[in-house]
């Protein structure tokens, strides 16, 4: 559904994407994870067009991105702090939201606004509001209009342990709804009942992009965390070995 | 469009930034005209402080504005919208409000008490400014990422223009003062909108006769329809070329 060719993105003197090249398809539930800086988030912007690389192409659904802004209705897009305009009350953001979209109120949907009970704070100026409820209303805004292509940047950081097994219920529906998501997090565990694919970034570049399940059987290990941790190890002896 | 432009405006109306903008021009209108009994020195005591005050307020205004709001043009950015209907719209929302806080606060009391050809003038002009420093500020806060760094900018340009420019001709006009570089002051004139609108102003109410050869040279250029024409298409380009550099500029700008 999207594919990337050679992405490269510098930021000055750092070199924040280097030749990423990645084809992510429909179905699947990709974890992107790897060290703080890697350049998650920056791959996740290039693919929404916030941030402009400066060489490479981006696809979706075989059409070249470029300077396009149609193919954003088909992509629900959680940040990673949410950041809203400070005045605007709960209600209002979503009506927005609404009125940019231009979705029948009766195709919207609504799982995540009822469970999460956004009803009862629509009047609550965002400004106001804790980080965690601040994430509950992107994640809201993210799932709303049914896009094929969900795009979530640690979505569950800053959630209660409650809000973030509704959320991941919410995910793995998704999932079996053919649609694709990309989730980047730090929390391994959670991202072990809901990817089918890793993408490990390092310095730039994708390490390995494989299956889970050729993953934990590569790396001897049936929890996703200790497989990265395996790795990382051997990532860590490597780059001793080349020091010494 | 209209719809980002929708919730601009909302957003800049809740801020009350602007209200009390409004409300002290509007105090401070009325009591000009009601301490000067003639309309068009009035009028000439307050283009002074328009003069000074509007492209101020419009320029730090709308820069601390585009700042405050960049969340909100992230969001923005991530939806599926055009990045040019974005900042478009936000141009027209901050030039709008800016724009209607100028008119409530000065056009009523020039309706009450100086509808003369010199207030209607004095209105238009600083309807002008008002938009030329909104665009001006959104091309110095689209070019800096940092918040403190982009208002010390726009304080910098208000400076220049408010203040240094004038300085800056007065000091060449006295270097040539040997030379008959009075055509050429019609054009500098034009490189600074606070000019234009002080000399088309001025010259409305006759004080041009103090000013001289230039005043009578001033007067010769625009009291006829074709430099009033030029003068016109000068501000529209003060309004058009900052904010068509600045779009340029967003259209490729990472967030």
């Amino acid at each position: 559904m999207i594919t990337i060719q050679n992405i490269s993105k510098r930021f000055g003197k750092l070199q924040v994407l280097d030749n990423v090249s990645l084809t992510l398809n429909g179905g699947q539930c990709v974890a992107l994870i790897g060290p703080n800086g890697s350049g998650k988030t920056t791959l996740i912007k290039s693919i929404l067009g916030m941030v402009m690389p400066q060489s490479g192409a981006l696809l979706f659904k075989g059409n070249p991105v470029g300077q396009q802004w149609e193919y954003r209705r088909d992509i629900g897009y959680m940040p990673q702090i949410g950041r809203y305009p400070e005045n605007m009350t709960i209600g209002q953001v979503l009506d927005m939201m609404k009125d940019i979209r231009k979705v029948p109120e009766a195709a919207l949907d609504r799982d995540l606004f009822d469970v999460f009970e956004l009803d009862k704070m629509l009047d609550k100026r965002m400004g106001t509001l804790s980080g965690g409820t601040r994430q509950k209303v992107s994640a809201c805004l993210a799932f709303m209009f049914k896009p094929e292509v969900l795009i979530l940047d640690e979505p569950t950081a800053g959630l209660d342990p409650v809000s973030t097994e509704l959320l991941k219920d919410k995910i793995l529906a998704e999932k079996n709804n053919n649609r694709l998501i990309i989730i980047t997090s730090h929390v391994l565990s959670d991202l072990d009942d809901l990817a089918t694919e890793v993408i490990y970034m390092q310095e730039g570049r994708p390490l390995f992009h494989k299956p889970l399940e050729v993953l934990k059987e590569e790396t001897g290990t049936d929890r996703l965390a200790k497989a990265i941790a395996r790795i990382m190890a051997k990532q860590g002896m490597k780059k001793g070995v080349t020091t010494v | 469009m209209s719809k980002i432009v929708k919730y601009v405006i909302a957003d800049l109306l809740r801020s009350r930034a602007i209200m009390v903008y409004a409300l002290v021009l509007l105090v401070l209108s009325i009591s000009v005209f009601s301490i000067e009994d003639n309309a068009d020195k009035g009028v000439v005591s307050l283009l002074n402080i328009i003069l000074f005050v509007v492209p101020l307020v419009s320029i730090i205004f709308s820069t601390v504005y585009l700042y405050n709001s960049a969340e909100f043009i992230e969001l923005l950015v991530s939806q599926p919208l055009k990045r040019r209907t974005i900042w478009m719209s936000i141009f027209t929302g901050l030039a709008g409000a800016v724009a209607l806080a100028f008119l409530i606060g000065v056009g009523v009391p020039i309706l009450l008490y100086a509808f003369t050809p010199s207030g209607i003038i004095l209105l238009l002009s600083g309807m002008m400014l008002s938009l030329i420093f909104v665009s001006i500020a959104m091309w110095a806060a689209v070019r800096i990422r940092d918040k403190a760094k982009g208002i010390g900018l726009s304080i910098l340009l208000w400076l220049y223009f408010a203040l240094l420019f004038d300085a800056l001709v007065l000091f060449i006009l006295f270097q040539f003062s040997d030379y008959p570089i009075e055509n050429g002051m019609v054009a500098v004139a034009m490189l600074n909108p606070i000019d234009i609108s002080r000399i088309l102003i001025l010259l409305q109410v006759d004080i041009s006769a103090m000013m001289g050869y230039t005043g009578a040279i001033f007067r010769n250029f625009f009291g006829t329809g074709w430099g009033m024409t030029i003068t016109v298409l000068v501000l529209m380009a003060w309004t058009a070329v900052p904010v068509w550099f600045s779009l340029r500029f967003f259209k490729q700008k990472d967030l």
